[in-house]
């Protein structure tokens, strides 16, 4: 007999619970919530990118009483976020600017009023007295000899250098060389929600209570207690429902810091909500990169070593807990991918700009280093003539070498990387798009396929974090369970679910052990208050991490729950099970519910020496090995180009993807839909420019293009289950997949689709004028040689 | 961001706006849908003292035919011309140009009049209204006077509109049964502006035979005698038969210095008249 119980379990496609509240506008967000004598703060940010602070002049009526600047925010420190990295420079960020500006948008005054829009009133009467410098617009511009300092007393412009260098001579005398420079636009993370704060001092709980969407309530908490010179008792962070994460609520915000500040003087509540101007002017904050890169290789696609130089335009600051070199260190780390190569030899610097500091959007580093990585295994084919999944074939890691240390040191738990990509050539159906291209389009445009495959590593803990001696070096991931006395579960996780759906997956954990129905399952997660310290949601952790924590401390309760039911039914504790939420021996059984009510509700029935811990357990999960799972995917994808005005349409998009045990696949789909539906923005929409005094150029969504529901295809998506041998289930973290792989899966395809134009493009997003360009180039490459060869 | 404060009417007559309109004490704005001069208060690049509300005014939303010609008023919505709640006289050209503009939640609030005298270059009606050959009539404390769009917007966003001025309504041609029209825009997605536009209407019975290249730079680039630009296709005769080069370099002549553009405009022109109707 199957219960009901059990379909509710791991593997099921439970539908989101979330979703009722979410769907009906029932969410609550920062947004949403109201408290008596609530006001509204604005504040006055930077219009120039770098620029010395001479003076912040705020009518005198108002200093310290509705308007603050720097002078007045006593006591409170500026944020650092540092790293153990051998090299690194450490920069100040003060909350609010004191003597230098360094992005447009650094705030410079708080301003508070009943409204909103008379907090804006208030900060068109602050008179900024500002110096313009130089700005350092562009990442490659930093490194120059001469470039403008943003933090002078460094000497140059580079938060950090990371390299590494295995045997790359060995290389050099490989009859295929090819170099590329690969270039990437800084984006911004555009979640519906944007940021936002409410910041009340409790009198009765002696405690700053902050509203603030985070995926990291515990890590905020750290901050603003260091900052503001609290104990951590007397601060209180809540992360309520939050609309979008993505990495852009991953940080302690200065803006956190300024009103809790000014709640624990002023004697109300008071709210800031970023509207989407401030998000994009102040905010856009991730994905910039540029490559240098020279692939060696032997005429029959074998790869023989990656040699690469690239930077990472970091922005003004390492934001807390920490930011700055995340990308660009981990290139040289992550750059190979699924590969297995001899030689290798890379270096990035992590470059200081007048831009706001870079954060990690989801797929961290990892979607600038497939486009980089897959684009040169293309075009290594085209130089070899081979189809490019050949070339792929030949390099990338077997199924037999698992697990894997790469030459980089990964470590790679499990999976078939060659499956997962011969299953999506055989969904794209090669054959007949090649035989397509062969006949041509009636409406002129050019058909083109392309691939690409990557290697997430996800909830990567204390081994890997130790090195970088950052603020937040996961350990342990700690999950509080208690049965409640009819018999229902609470979860108490320290990480957050903004998206992810994880009020309903880590109660199907739960329930797979424990049996227990998912809907009398609550999950609570948000506040310092309730849950254990956790360094929150980041990394493809979740899963894994709290999911781990959710299963050992189910495992716990089982035994508490066994050993009160074995008494009930007069057993030893050794001769009962627990199926299906009771507790059975071979003659009886006693339900969960009886059992919670006896522990509860009538202790006169239990024994003397009943387990005094009761039906509650905190206890702490690390998987057998922390060097992180290997989720990995290969994505395929059939455009049309438009020749003449550029125009690209994606006409099929296939993923096949490997997230080892799936604990709930619609969810799984739906991560997977919202990654591709980002990557797709990064292929081909989304880009914030700067011009050269550092002034983005994008203030609306009107000049900030985000794919919509026409320009995402629905993508076919196939599983393999390939279990990782580390963790609870076999589970993977899959989170951050989907938005890795589409920009190089389109750019090949794109590139496949120019081929006989002649024509390649290197950077992104892949916008109709780079498409034409591109043409062009081709065009008068090709007309130049015509005229050399003519003479 | 937040508006600033500003006092709010909503007169029911023409002659009520004027005498607002009037007030030299302080900046008054009108607001017809509100599309673009919504973002534009909440942004604080314009900060009025009064709001003047067109929506309320009848005459602003009536619709007039005479012999030659169909007049609608300022308020009449992208809406109302793409549901064909007004007569179309132009064999199509505006209910199609309506249906493509923005989302639908913008066509039922933007209007005619506030599409015109915001003009934007990449707007749609902005060039078709042009192509038609269409006229404003503007009406000020001295009485009305009629332009025809190529007159009435003299640059991106910059419109020959008093600041003690209404426009009342737009004049449109009726076309012949023998006229042709063609509008293609190449825009990013559905609802975003056009990187470029191209819109020809030939109707020989009316003399008509313009282009209209737009999504420019500046002003788009409207050409009321358009023969030489459309070769056989003004008299009637296939598509192909239209020079891209001449077109690159009418282009060029008219200061669109980059090459691309240039294409892409070339382009969009070429789709107007292939999908000529
Ligand atoms: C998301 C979005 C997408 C859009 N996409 C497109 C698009 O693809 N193509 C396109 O063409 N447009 C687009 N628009 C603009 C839209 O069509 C606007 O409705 C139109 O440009 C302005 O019309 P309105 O009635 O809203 O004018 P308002 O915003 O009310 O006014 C605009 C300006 O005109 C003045 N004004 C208005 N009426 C009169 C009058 N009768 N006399 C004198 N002055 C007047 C106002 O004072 C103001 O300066 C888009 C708008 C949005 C919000």
């Amino acid at each position: 007999m199957k219960g009901e119980a059990k379909s509710q379990g791991i593997g099921a496609s439970v539908l989101r619970r979330e979703d009722d509240r979410l769907l009906r506008g029932r969410g609550q967000f920062v947004g949403d919530i109201k408290l008596a004598g609530l006001k509204d703060v604005a504040f006055v940010r930077s219009p120039l990118a770098h620029a010395k602070v001479h003076a912040v002049h705020v009518p005198e009526a108002e200093r310290g009483r509705r308007i603050f600047a720097a002078a007045d925010l006593d006591g409170v420190k500026p944020i650092v976020a540092i790293t153990a990295l051998a090299g690194f420079k450490v920069s100040e960020q003060p909350v609010l600017a004191v003597d230098k500006v360094r992005q447009v948008g650094e705030l410079l005054a708080m301003c508070v009023a009943d409204t909103r829009a008379q907090a804006e009133d208030l900060a068109a009467m602050v008179e900024l007295d500002l110096e313009e410098l130089p700005a350092v617009h562009d990442m490659v511009q930093a490194l120059e000899p001469g470039a403008p300092l943003l933090h002078e007393h460094w000497g140059d412009n580079v938060f950090l250098e990371s390299a590494m260098d295995v045997n790359i001579e060995a290389a050099f005398d490989a009859p295929v060389k090819i170099t590329r420079t690969i270039r990437t636009a800084r984006q911004s993370m555009a979640p519906m929600e944007g940021r936002g704060t409410v910041a009340v001092w409790d009198h009765r709980m002696e405690q700053l209570v902050l509203y603030t969407g985070s995926q990291m309530p515990h890590i905020v908490r750290n901050g603003i207690a260091e900052c503001l010179g609290l104990q951590q008792r007397q601060v209180r962070v809540i992360s309520p429902d939050v609309g979008g994460g993505f990495g852009y609520k991953g940080i302690l915000l200065p803006e956190d810091v300024c009103l809790g500040w000014l709640a624990m003087r002023c004697g109300h509540p008071v709210r800031w909500l970023e509207d989407r101007r401030e998000a994009l002017t102040a905010s856009a904050n991730c994905r910039e990169h540029y490559y240098n890169i020279t692939a060696y290789a032997d005429r029959d696609g074998r790869l023989r070593g990656i040699d690469c130089t690239a930077i990472v335009d970091s922005g003004a600051y390492s934001s807390y807990p920490f930011s700055a070199c995340l990308e660009a260190a981990q290139v040289v780390s992550i750059l190979p991918g699924p590969y297995d190569f001899p030689s290798y030899r890379c270096k990035t610097w992590s470059a200081a700009t007048n831009k706001c500091p870079i954060l990690p959007y989801r797929g961290v580093a990892r979607t600038g280093v497939c486009y980089t990585m897959e684009l040169m295994i293309d075009a290594i084919a085209r130089e070899v003539g081979m189809e490019p999944y050949e070339v792929r074939l030949k390099n990338l890691v077997q199924p037999e070498q698992m697990p894997f240390d790469n030459i980089t040191r990964k470590h790679f738990d499990s999976g078939d990387y060659p499956e997962a990509l011969r299953r999506a050539m055989a969904a794209i159906d090669l054959p007949a798009i090649r035989a397509r291209q062969q006949r041509g389009e009636p409406d002129g445009r050019l058909i083109g396929v392309g691939h690409s495959i990557y290697c997430e590593q996800a909830a990567h803990g204390t081994s890997v974090y130790a090195g970088w001696g950052i603020p937040m070096v996961p350990g342990h991931e700690q999950a509080t369970l208690r049965v409640t006395p009819d018999g229902g579960l609470e979860i108490r996780v320290g990480v957050h679910s903004h998206g992810q759906g994880m009020e309903t997956t880590l109660a199907q954990v739960a329930n797979e052990i424990l049996g227990i129905p998912v809907d009398r399952i609550k999950v609570v997660h948000g506040d310092t208050e309730y849950t254990p310290y956790s360094t929150g949601s980041w990394g493809s952790r979740c899963a894994v991490m709290a999911g781990g924590a959710v299963a050992t401390a189910s495992r716990e309760i089982a035994k508490l729950v066994k050993g009160i039911g074995s008494h009930l039914l007069q057993a030893g504790s050794d001769d009962v099970n627990l199926v299906d939420g009771k507790v059975v021996t071979a003659t009886g059984s006693v339900s969960i519910e009886e059992i919670a009510h006896t522990w509860y509700r009538r202790p006169q029935d239990l024994p003397a020496g009943i387990d005094p811990r009761g039906l509650e357990t905190t206890i702490g999960f690390k998987p057998v090995r922390d060097s992180g799972t290997f989720s990995y995917a290969a994505h395929a994808v059939v455009v049309a180009v438009d020749p003449e005005a550029g125009d690209i349409e994606l006409l099929n998009y296939v993923i096949v993807e490997d997230g080892g045990k799936l604990i709930n696949p619609m969810v799984v789909d739906g991560q997977v839909y919202g990654g591709l539906a980002q990557g797709i923005g990064t292929a081909l929409y989304e880009e914030m420019n700067y011009d050269s005094s550092g002034q983005p150029l994008a203030s609306t969504l009107a000049d900030y293009m985000l794919p919509g529901p026409t320009e995402v295809p629905a993508p076919a998506i196939d599983h393999m289950e390939t279990l990782s041998p580390y963790t609870e289930f076999g589970v993977k973290g899959i989170g951050e997949g989907g938005a890795i792989a589409p920009p190089a899966a389109i750019g090949n395809a794109v590139n496949d689709a120019l081929r006989p134009l002649g024509a390649e493009l290197y950077q992104s997003p892949m916008t109709p004028r780079r498409v034409l360009e591109a043409i062009r180039a081709a065009r008068q490459r090709a007309s130049a040689q015509t005229v050399a060869e003519g003479v | 961001m937040k508006p600033v404060n500003f006092d709010y009417a909503r007169p029911a007559d023409v002659g009520a706006v004027l005498a607002l309109l009037d007030d030299q004490s302080r900046a008054v704005k009108l607001m017809a849908g509100s599309q673009s001069l919504g973002p534009m208060l909440n942004m604080r690049l314009v900060q009025p003292d009064l709001i003047v509300d067109l929506t309320g005014v009848a005459e602003l939303r009536r619709v007039e035919e005479t012999a030659g010609d169909l007049v609608l008023g300022a308020c009449i919505t992208h809406a109302d011309i793409e549901d064909r709640r007004v007569p179309d006289v132009t064999r199509g050209a505006l209910p199609t140009v309506a249906s493509g503009i923005a989302y639908r939640a913008v066509r039922n609030r933007g209007t005619i009049g506030g599409s015109l005298t915001h003009a934007d270059p990449s707007a749609d009606w902005v060039s078709m209204m042009a192509a038609v050959g269409a006229r404003v009539r503007l009406r000020g404390p001295s009485g009305e006077r009629t332009l025809p769009i190529e007159q009435f917007i003299v640059g991106a966003l910059e419109v020959d509109l008093a600041a003690n001025e209404v426009l009342v309504s737009v004049v449109i041609p009726k076309l012949s049964s023998r006229a042709r029209w063609g509008y293609y825009k190449l825009c990013r997605k559905p609802g975003e502006f056009a990187h470029a536009i191209g819109a020809f209407v030939t109707d020989p019975e009316r003399g008509l035979c313009r282009v209209v290249i737009g999504a420019t730079e500046t002003r788009p680039y409207i050409v009321t005698d358009a023969r030489h630009l459309l070769g056989d296709v003004a008299a009637g005769g296939p598509a192909h038969k239209v020079d891209p080069a001449t077109v690159d370099a009418f282009m060029a002549e008219q200061g669109m210095h980059d090459p691309v553009d240039r294409q892409i405009h070339v382009t969009a022109f070429r789709r107007a008249i292939e999908q000529a109707r």
